[in-house]
């Protein structure tokens, strides 16, 4: 079967059919060339999304104080629901379910923050230690706030690798002062956020310290929470809702806030948006799968047109070939040996050139939604086989047709 | 060489049947030059076809070079007719992204022969021909004349025990016509039996022997003294 002979005879074949042997590739190329760009976007799309939406951990709950849109129990509406330290404790000792981390939150939206020449305003925030991993932040440099900087009200701060940038250029930050407001800090620590640059435009400080310099008493903005993990979804979702649920209740009766208003109370959950995401992220998974099949089917029906269209041209050459002595078999074996070489090397030479793109062109997307376009290289491998395959399975029926030919038929004068 | 008995073929068109072999009786030895004459529909072609093995007869007995050629599957045909034939067509029926000498090596491609040797013998037949400046050119670069030398030359490379001629001049004028002819005499001397089909009564009295046929049936089957077509080049 695989002969240097037939090599020889399939060279000088393809040779001398250079334009045909040429669409041929061409058409099979394009369609894996295709397929490996539309893996790669279905790809970087869904890194995008996932990046967009994980911004913080996916378990995590917070309450925020807000407004009231409606009157209530003989008080009016356009009151301001102003959370204090004790909301956060009484949450934390009614819950029904173990909490994993837990932190309050004081803000103060825009501090003036200098050191030497350098000064840009960013937000303050004062937190506890498990703030960090309600955040999802990572520590480039030095520490996180520690419940010692709390307890003591130290003036301690972890500043955003953007105000680092911003600030102190190269230099290492640790153990320097920066002015916030007026107030000396000492930076203990940098860090990155997975939510971007945004994120990292913000300085935080231990509660004790923002509410003692910046702050009203007790006041905080929000509260917020994360429960363990639990592997099942819908689990997940019961507890983290019902954790919410109760402490909702508890506020709405403190602050005698009326149970249709909806304004007077942010409540966001993590978890519910989880879901949001994993539809999405399925439905683009299904979406760029289909494309894929299709693009596939498609690659594969080309394949096969080519195949019938070739041994059509081919007829008299196979007549000729069969009065001249070639078995059946032969005229099989040419045609599918001709064919899948030619399908495997455009194949292949499609999908080097689709990788190179995404390679190439991949990191200098610079847009939100597509983040770190790549194709799984063994999927794309896969394909190419699978189309070889295909397209040699149905190349097969043509040429077994070409060999059927009577030689009789094909050489009468056309 | 060949014996034919009792031959008998037709064709469907349509709902009818058409008759064209009706019992033809006749056997070839070897080294004989014969010409099988009849008008159209006289049913010459499908005999040539049948004794080709690229069609099948109906009824009646063929054998060849003492092997009878009877229920053959399609491999065994090919295998046969690349062993026993060598066939020579009216439009010369080369490949026509082949060179002259890649067309005359084909049947020994089939016949399993190695690169070298199988380009050796090509180019031996070519210079029989007298084509052997023009064994890098196309098909189409060449003459009807030029063709079909080709033609004849890849008929013998595979040193076939019959040639088969189908109209071997009908596409050629008459100048050419006859140096082919010329050269099928020529091989002919050399002891190989060669069959020719053809309408035109000159180029039958080129041979040793003529068959006529019509209606399916031979009327006529005599042998004469053969014009030498070298005479008339």
């Amino acid at each position: 079967m695989f002969s240097l002979e037939r090599w020889q005879e399939i060279f000088e074949t393809i040779g001398k059919n250079k334009l045909r042997t040429f669409l041929t590739g061409v058409s099979v190329a394009s369609g894996i060339f295709i397929l490996v760009i539309l893996l790669g976007i279905g790809e970087g799309m869904q890194n995008g999304v996932e990046v967009q939406f994980q911004r913080d951990a996916e378990n995590k709950v917070s309450i925020t104080g807000g407004i009231t849109s409606m009157g209530y129990g003989g008080l009016n509406p356009g009151r301001n629901i102003q959370l204090v330290l004790d909301d956060f404790y009484t949450a934390v000792q009614n819950s029904d379910f173990e909490i994993e981390f837990q932190s309050p939150l004081y803000r103060v939206w825009s501090g003036l923050a200098s050191y030497g020449n350098e000064s840009g305003s960013y937000r303050l925030e004062g937190v506890y230690a498990d703030y960090q991993f309600l955040e999802k932040a990572s520590i480039i440099e030095g520490r996180y706030i520690n419940p010692i900087d709390q307890e003591l009200g130290t003036k301690n701060v972890v500043i955003g690798n953007r105000v680092k940038k911003d600030l102190f250029k190269d230099k290492s930050p640790i153990g320097e002062f920066i002015t916030v407001s007026g107030v000396k800090f000492k930076v203990v620590g940098v860090f990155t956020d997975p939510g971007g640059e945004r994120s990292e435009t913000r300085i935080f400080m231990p509660l004790k310290t923002s509410q003692r310099i910046f702050g009203n008493g007790e006041d905080i903005r929000s509260i917020s929470f994360t429960l363990p993990k639990v592997a099942d979804y819908d689990l997940a979702l019961f507890q983290s809702q019902e954790f919410v649920n109760k402490i909702e209740r508890q506020l709405r009766s403190k602050y005698n806030i009326s149970p249709l208003d909806n304004s007077a109370l942010y409540i966001s959950n993590n978890i519910e948006n989880t879901k949001e995401i994993y539809t999405i992220l399925n439905t683009m998974k299904l979406f760029f799968w289909g494309v894929g099949i299709a693009t596939l089917f498609a690659g594969i029906i080309g394949v096969s047109n080519i195949m019938l269209i070739i041994v059509k041209e081919r007829t008299k050459e196979i007549g000729i070939r069969k009065a001249l002595g070639a078995v059946p078999m032969s005229i099989v074996g040419m045609v599918l040996h001709e064919s899948i070489f030619v399908t495997a090397i455009s194949g292949m030479f499609g999908l080097i050139l689709g990788l190179l793109l995404l390679e190439s062109v991949g990191p200098f997307i610079d847009t939100e939604f597509i983040v770190n376009p790549e194709v799984n290289f063994n999927v794309a491998v896969s394909t190419v086989i699978i189309l070889i395959i295909a397209g040699a399975i149905a190349g097969f029926f043509p040429a077994w047709r070409g060999a059927k030919i009577k030689p009789i038929d094909a050489l009468r004068d056309e | 060489m060949i014996e034919i008995k009792n031959l008998h073929k037709s064709y469907k068109v349509g709902k009818n049947s058409l008759h064209v072999l009706k019992g033809i009786n006749f056997s070839v030895k070897e080294g004989e030059l014969v010409s099988i004459m009849g008008s159209s529909g006289s049913g010459k072609s499908t005999l040539l076809n049948i004794l080709g093995m690229l069609d099948e007869a109906d009824e009646g007995s063929y054998t060849l070079d003492g092997v009878p050629i009877k229920n053959l599957n399609e491999k065994l045909a090919a295998q046969y007719r690349n062993k026993f034939l060598g066939f020579i067509f009216q439009s010369f029926n080369l490949i026509n992204y082949k060179t002259a000498l890649d067309n005359v090596a084909l049947p020994l491609y089939y016949q399993g022969l190695p690169r070298g040797e199988r380009m050796e013998r090509a180019m031996s037949y070519l210079e029989k021909v007298g084509l052997a400046d023009w064994s890098t050119h196309l098909p189409n670069e060449l003459s009807g004349g030029q063709k079909q030398r080709v033609a004849i030359a890849r008929a013998l490379a595979s040193h076939p025990k019959v040639l088969l001629a189908d109209e071997l001049t009908g596409a050629l004028d008459t100048k050419t016509s006859y140096e082919i002819m010329d050269l099928v005499q020529q091989i002919n001397d050399e002891g190989k039996t060669i069959l020719v089909v053809t309408h035109e009564e000159d180029i039958a009295q080129m041979t040793k022997r003529i068959v006529n046929l019509k209606d399916g049936v031979i009327i006529d089957d005599k042998k004469i003294e053969p014009i030498r077509a070298s005479a008339h080049v």
